[in-house]
């Protein structure tokens, strides 16, 4: 014999299951890493022009954050865990 | 005092480092090599295929900043990621960390390497910045402050040593952008 709970519990799932929200990674500012090294990293990583890169380590610079790639999830799991080979701080989410 | 990295027409990077330096860069670089130790297996099986034990983020802030959770908001995906992956980053960063120790000239001297050797560089100088900076609270001030600081103060020579390492590595990087066109 059971009761029912005294409140229903929304499921705890932090992720949307939509399967057209794509993933994004992103590189949060910090301190200690240099301008130079993060736009260096940038282009190395993703390939990306020096403009291109320079203009997102800026966004990370001034905004506290950039999203520097999007995907699906195995893709920016990637990124996330190349970038951390850097020692840059990256995380990954789905874009919302 | 060495000048820093500069790139050659060859297009190498290249460096002079004086006896203190290249001891300096050993103390710290050896410093990290004890940070990023291996992890103790409960389950050697699971150790073999390459997961892992831990499921949350150093207590060492120095060591949490160098294996960062990789998602912000969701413990549980954080925890299976590095259960997964946690490993393989202290691995990578122990054997670029060994790579740069050796080649580091016993007595001071010329360092000279390419482009590809150049990355072992700059994630382990990159590294050991990380590690300190986070152990001396460094802020986006932590230079001003140095200059109002006496020399004899106590956070007066982390600092010193902090900034000389800043130098050095942007002058590596700026030295590899020269190099890698």
């Amino acid at each position: 014999m059971s009761t029912a709970p005294a409140e229903l519990r929304r499921p705890e799932s932090h992720t949307d299951v939509r399967p057209d929200v794509p993933w994004v990674t992103i590189v949060w500012n910090d301190p200690i890493n240099l301008m130079s090294y993060v736009t260096y990293v940038l282009q190395k990583v993703f390939g990306y022009s020096k403009r291109k890169a320079e203009k997102l380590m800026l966004d990370v610079h001034h905004k506290g954050r950039a999203v520097v790639s999007n995907g699906s999830r195995e893709e920016m799991e990637r990124d996330v865990a190349l970038l951390h080979t850097y020692g840059l701080w990256a995380t990954l989410q789905q874009d919302k | 005092m060495t000048h820093g990295f500069r790139h050659t027409r060859r297009g190498t990077v290249t460096a002079e480092l004086d006896a203190d330096e290249t001891e300096l860069l050993r103390m710290l670089i050896g410093q990290l090599l004890d940070l990023v130790e291996p992890v103790e297996h409960d389950d050697e099986l699971a150790a073999l295929v390459g997961i892992g034990s831990n499921t949350s983020p150093p207590e060492d802030p120095a060591l949490a900043r160098l294996l960062p959770d990789a998602y912000r908001d969701d413990p549980e995906a954080a925890g299976d990621f590095r259960r997964y992956t946690e490993d393989d980053l202290r691995k990578h960063k122990r054997t670029t960390a060994a790579a740069v120790l050796d080649a580091l000239p016993p007595g001071g001297g010329t360092v000279q390497f390419g482009v590809d050797t150049a990355q072992e560089w700059l994630t382990t100088l990159n590294d050991v910045r990380l590690a300190l900076g986070t152990r001396l609270d460094v802020d986006e001030d932590s230079y001003d402050r140095l200059l109002d600081l006496s020399a004899d103060d106590p956070e007066a020579a982390g600092l010193q040593l902090y900034h000389w390492l800043t130098g050095l590595q942007e002058s590596l990087v700026q030295a590899v952008m020269r190099a890698d066109r």
